[in-house]
């Protein structure tokens, strides 16, 4: 009757993760020193309300409507030539990356990837910037460098998931290599790399309107100038018109993603 | 037409498939093979397509048309079976993201001929009107039909045909070979078959029993081309 | 004797859509040149002997990073002020996303059991709020970021708060939707018996969901560390300010250390991220 079983021994792993986390948080807040209590006195809410009560109304003179049309098409062209300068490089670097010329390259080409694809955009415009000077130009050249990154990635594995029947039953009918590649395996993985590729713009559409902030052009350029002028009615109207570009974009790359799988 | 001289292929264990097999295709027979599981049926079949290489010997051993496979290069290999050869195996299959008249006009593509034939194919076949189709439309024996069609349009001058009725019922299978045997006699191409089936074997003018003997001649359905 | 024409061994063939591939790279052209112009695309720039000294000894610099004591211990504090920006933001968009949550969720609805539709005002209050995390979620971390240091000048309470901010959008949003997608049984059980919303949640719908949530989190954390780089190119402090100020200066080999080191802190929280996902899962 007292013969229970022994208890089953104590998971202290789960505690010892939580006592972790803990410490982490508690060092986090430290080292930070935030102040955060200063954010709920009554001058600091004042100070928030008048700064907040500065967005409204928006800017809406038709010049300055204007410039803000212009930013936006810049915005739009830099996410839409990056993207499509990131699936040119993509493709071409997913070649070897799926181990078409040898597994050394591969490796080689994989690393170059995963760089391309670590530093986030707004470093590689920050470093672009050295090179191309203030300007779109600099903000696509990152767009594009960190997309094929991703892209590239995608792609590769896309082409080495591929069902190979096809493109062996082409080289057994006797197709070149090459040959056989483009009319066998990449028609097979195209619609799921262009259905990457959309996803990617919706992605870089956000990135470019805020790659401006250090000097990419576009709507981001506009927000920082605005705001360092503390012209916040401005800012207003250039945020507003970043909020109407992601969601259109979101909705075209929505809409075709749809029509490509049905 | 092809010429098998001590042809030997074996695998990485040391086990030897093939050994020292010799054998000659005349031009023009229609040749079917059969044997045991295992034998090297379509070991053979992949040697003579050029997709597999024999162990290195003193002589060449897979000579067709009077060209040695060994001698060429890869290119060349490439050609060889682009302008020479039509296959019927049963993985590799129509594409799946072209028509049927696309899929069987491949082979007139990849060699720069002029387009038109396919659909005389596709009409000998029995499937004349469907060449818009794409191949998930289609069954089984229809899409062996399209193999068929696609090996022969080029006019090759050497047809290899692994287990060309091996998913197929009595009926369609029997439709099928006779489809084959039609456009084969009527095209002059060589043709090597490997089959299990006795049916399939019997359309052909000669039976030959592949063992870890060699080749050997069982029946000779057609004396006449002899 | 066979009727078998000589075809001949040609040594290459003819690609059969090459008129359509020309047509299509025409029209291609034609599309890209409005987008060419528009984004100022001109490579030659890069190539005009100014540009070209500069640049050329700012990359030449990249190969000899600075790894002076001085300087690696400055960037190993600013590596930690990140990851501490990151946790800090997190915790905060837990406080804040927590509540949405439990606000938001269909199933913790007590209006709705029995009828199985939800009452007006409590829908109005759902959908208020959900409006409200697409807000945050909306705008660009990027962009919070800046306003907030305009609001509390630079350094990182501006990148602590627009993590939070917007964090608290997302964390709310697919907490939501995992505790939604999860078996219905046991929290409606509860909900029916009388329980309270909170205690539903706890003993109901938390110990189903608790794995796919807790990895969400780790997820979102190590984002944030990223986020967190990018938001010190507008002030927020941390690893990304200094990264800044080096690219300013033009110190090339300080951006390649410091380039070496997010790397290396993106590659160690993937890999803890990974780790805690799986013990967890």
């Amino acid at each position: 009757m007292s013969h229970m079983p022994a208890p089953p021994p104590r998971n202290w792993s789960g505690w010892l993760f939580a006592a972790a986390l803990m410490v982490l948080v508690i060092a986090s807040f430290a080292t930070l020193s935030l102040k955060l209590g200063d954010l709920f006195t009554i001058e600091a809410m004042h100070s928030m309300a008048d700064f907040l009560a500065g967005f409204a109304p928006p800017e809406m003179a038709s010049g300055f409507l204007r410039k803000t049309g212009i930013a936006t098409i810049e915005t739009l062209a830099m996410s839409a030539l990056g993207t499509l300068l990131a699936v040119a490089g993509g493709l071409l670097l997913a070649i070897p990356g799926a181990g078409r010329f040898g597994r050394a390259p591969r490796a080689v080409v994989r690393g170059m990837l995963n760089v391309l694809r670590s530093i986030p955009e707004l470093v590689w415009a920050s470093i672009l910037l050295v090179a191309a000077g203030l300007g779109p130009f600099a903000g696509t050249m990152a767009l594009a460098a960190h997309t094929a990154g991703v892209l590239g990635r995608l792609f590769a594995d896309a082409l080495e998931n591929a069902p190979p029947l096809p493109e062996q039953s082409l080289r057994l009918n006797g197709a070149t290599p090459m040959a056989a590649f483009l009319y066998a395996t990449l028609p097979q993985t195209l619609p799921q790399m262009l259905s990457y590729t959309l996803y990617r713009w919706e992605n870089n559409i956000r990135a470019a309107a805020v790659l401006g902030v250090v000097g990419a052009g576009g709507l981001g350029q506009m927000l920082k100038y605005h705001l360092s002028l503390f012209q916040m009615e401005r800012a207003a109207t250039v945020i507003l018109a970043m909020l109407l570009l992601v969601a259109v974009v979101d909705a075209l790359s929505f809409a075709l993603r749809r029509s490509l799988t049905r | 037409m092809l010429q098998l001289r001590n042809l030997t292929k074996s695998y990485s264990n040391e086990r030897r498939v093939l050994d020292r097999l010799s054998w000659t295709f005349e031009p023009g027979e229609f040749v079917a093979i059969m044997g045991d599981s295992g034998v090297g049926k379509s070991t053979l079949l992949n040697l003579i397509a050029g997709l597999d290489q024999p162990d290195p010997g003193e002589e060449p051993a897979i000579i067709v048309d009077g060209t040695p496979l060994a001698s060429l290069d890869d290119d060349a290999a490439t050609r060889l079976r682009r302008a020479r050869m039509g296959f019927i195996f049963q993985a590799f299959h129509v594409l799946p993201h072209l028509t049927l008249q696309q899929n069987v006009a491949l082979p007139l593509l990849l060699n720069g001929l002029p387009q038109g034939r396919e659909l005389e194919m596709l009409d000998a076949v029995g499937l004349g009107g469907r060449g818009h189709d794409y191949p998930h439309q289609l069954s089984g024996g229809e899409m062996q039909r399209v193999a068929i069609a696609r090996a022969l349009v080029h006019r090759p001058a050497l047809v290899l045909a692994d287990e060309p009725t091996g998913n197929l019922d009595p009926d369609t299978a029997n439709s099928i070979l006779q489809l084959l045997h039609q456009e084969l006699k009527s095209s002059g191409a060589t043709t090597i078959m490997v089959t299990h089936s006795p049916a399939a074997a019997a359309r052909a003018d000669k039976i030959l029993r592949l063992t870890k003997n060699g080749l050997k001649v069982t029946t000779v359905v057609n004396p006449a081309t002899q | 004797m066979h009727n078998v024409p000589a075809v001949p061994l040609s040594p290459h063939h003819p690609d059969p859509a090459w008129r359509q591939r020309l047509a299509t790279i025409a029209i291609g052209v034609a599309l890209l040149w409005p987008l060419v112009v528009a984004t100022e695309f001109y490579p030659w720039t890069l190539f005009d002997l100014q540009s070209l000294t500069a640049t050329w000894r700012f990359l030449s610099d990249f190969l000899h990073p600075t790894h002076d004591a001085e300087f690696l211990a400055m960037v190993a504090r600013e590596a930690w002020k990140t990851v501490a920006i990151a946790t800090c933001g997190l915790t905060l968009a837990l406080l804040g996303a927590i509540p949405a949550t439990l606000v938001v969720t269909e199933r913790l609805s007590i209006s709705r059991l029995g009828t199985g539709r939800i009452a007006t005002f409590p829908r109005i209050v759902r959908q208020l709020v959900r409006w409200l995390l697409v807000l945050l979620r909306s705008v660009p971390e990027l962009v919070w970021a800046l306003l907030f240091v305009r609001i509390f000048s630079l350094g990182p309470t501006a990148g602590v708060l627009a993590i939070a901010l917007t964090y608290a959008g997302m964390l709310g949003k697919v907490y939501a939707e995992i505790l939604e997608s999860t078996d219905h049984h046991a929290s409606e059980v509860l909900l029916q018996n009388g329980s309270g919303r909170l205690a539903a949640l706890l003993y109901g719908a938390l110990p189903e969901a608790a794995s796919e949530l807790v990895s969400y989190t780790v997820y979102r954390w190590e984002c944030a560390i990223r986020g967190s780089v990018i938001m010190g190119f507008v002030g927020a402090g941390g690893l990304g300010q200094s990264m800044d100020q080096s690219t300013k200066n033009l110190v090339g080999g300080e951006v390649a250390t410091m380039l070496i080191v997010f790397v290396l802190l993106v590659a160690a929280a993937d890999l803890v991220s990974k780790y805690l996902r799986r013990r967890l899962g």
